[in-house]
């Protein structure tokens, strides 16, 4: 009988599904907005660009707000997980395998810190759009440009983490530990064997 | 074993100070970027999604055009009121010209090649009277409006255009004619033209009500001074 270990607790995933539900809402106005063809085809531009921008302020609220509401301890330790990286995180890195890994890799350690950064910027580039356009001094020449290339780094993460979460035979099995919350013990030993010796199971 | 090190702020930190800071050095980055790679992108510029166009409106709808029962209005301050056709307006002296598009938000599109109809040419038509100081356009697309003074509106490269890149204006570049002055902002280039009104003087436009100046020069406006 598999044996399963709980890998993320229910704050983890809460605030997991409530960055993904955000960024898809602004992923799909946002490219309404940006490109041409979907913006013939759908128009409404006042009515899109509102749902982006107060779907964005929501999208930060919701994530504060679980945080604040949630786990805080827990969430703590995770990101003091996600900042250290240990000897065999930077063999990982340079490919030296094999490195084994705590409860995160440290490709996930750096995917979340990007994430974390590209938030921020979002939302602080976001905001200068929304009042640049009222108010000369939030207006820069390169907001839109930090905005726009925001996106498309963002996508090219999104598209690595999708692949791996859904597709990569090897890895997809991390999904179950996003909805469900545990996964198998044997998958974890095979993939983060420290964190399955450490018994540390949140 | 060795202290772990703290690279998860460092990529976080690294990060945000570069996004941030781009905030400053962007904009001329790209522009080297985009010379330096221009004679590739203009090969594949026609397979980009945006081709460097944003398109922005302000209406729930966009325009549409239907070329039997559309009209170019020209009134106002004018001895003699027009009202042209689609094919009247394209039956007018046909001018030429490469351009660059600037909008206030930052990006701009190189070389833009627009055909269409110089205002000399339809002021030949209409003779403003002498107390016709600025002409204002009223797009289609309600309630957008701009102003040129006269002396702006008979600047060389500033037309009625119909074409762009070769063909007739699309849907979403304000078919079927916009105004083109590429020494002011995109939010002068006002789409959808449906009449051009001669008036004594010129009052704010649809951005100009929002705070955005009158005189849209490129580079010596709207806070920005290069």
């Amino acid at each position: 009988m598999t044996r399963y270990v709980r890998r993320f607790s229910r704050t983890e995933r809460t605030l997991h599904w409530v960055n993904a539900l955000g960024f898809f809402l602004l992923l799909v106005t946002g490219l309404i907005l940006y490109l041409p063809s979907l913006e013939v085809l759908v128009g409404r531009r006042p009515l899109i660009k509102d749902v982006h921008f107060w779907g964005g302020v929501g999208w930060i609220s919701a994530l504060a707000l679980v945080a604040l509401l949630g786990d805080r301890r827990g969430l703590l330790r995770t990101a003091r997980e996600f900042d250290r990286f240990d000897p065999e995180d930077v063999r990982w890195l340079r490919r030296r395998l094999p490195a084994p890994q705590g409860r995160f890799n440290a490709g996930q350690k750096v995917n979340a810190s990007l994430t974390a950064a590209f938030t921020l910027l979002f939302l602080v580039s976001g905001l200068l759009l929304w009042f640049g356009e009222r108010d000369t001094r939030f207006r820069f020449a390169s907001t839109v440009i930090l905005h726009d290339g925001l996106m498309f780094a963002a996508l090219a993460l999104l598209v690595g983490h999708l692949y791996l979460a859904l597709i990569h035979p090897a890895t997809r099995h991390a999904l179950r530990g996003m909805t469900l919350g545990s996964v198998s013990e044997e998958w974890a030993r095979e993939h983060h064997p420290r964190w399955i010796d450490s018994g540390d199971r949140g | 074993m060795d202290e772990p090190r703290r690279y998860g702020r460092g990529v976080f930190l690294l990060t945000a100070a570069g996004g941030l800071s781009s905030l400053v050095w962007g904009k001329a980055v790209w522009s080297q970027v985009s010379k330096a790679v221009s004679p590739v992108a203009g090969a594949v510029a026609p397979f980009l999604p945006t081709q460097g166009w944003r398109i922005y409106t302000v209406s729930g709808s966009m325009p549409t055009f239907d070329r039997a029962t559309w009209r170019l209005e020209v009134g106002g301050l004018v001895e003699k009121r027009l009202s042209l056709s689609y094919d009247e307006l394209r039956a007018l002296p046909r001018a030429e010209q490469v351009s660059t598009f600037h909008c206030v938000t930052g990006w701009s599109v190189q070389n833009v090649h627009w055909s269409g109809v110089r205002l000399a040419d339809v002021f030949a038509l209409a003779k403003p009277v002498p107390e016709a100081g600025a002409l204002q356009f009223v797009s289609a697309e309600i309630p957008y409006v701009d102003y040129l003074s006269m002396q702006q509106a008979l600047l060389h490269d500033v037309m009625l255009a119909y074409e762009m890149d070769g063909k007739p204006l699309p849907r979403e570049h304000g078919a079927p004619v916009r105004l083109v002055i590429p020494e002011m902002y995109g939010y002068k280039n006002v789409k959808w033209l449906a009449s051009v009104n001669l008036v004594t003087q010129p009052t704010d436009g649809y951005w100009e009500q929002l705070g955005y100046d009158r005189d849209a020069w490129v580079g010596r406006s709207n806070g920005y001074s290069s």
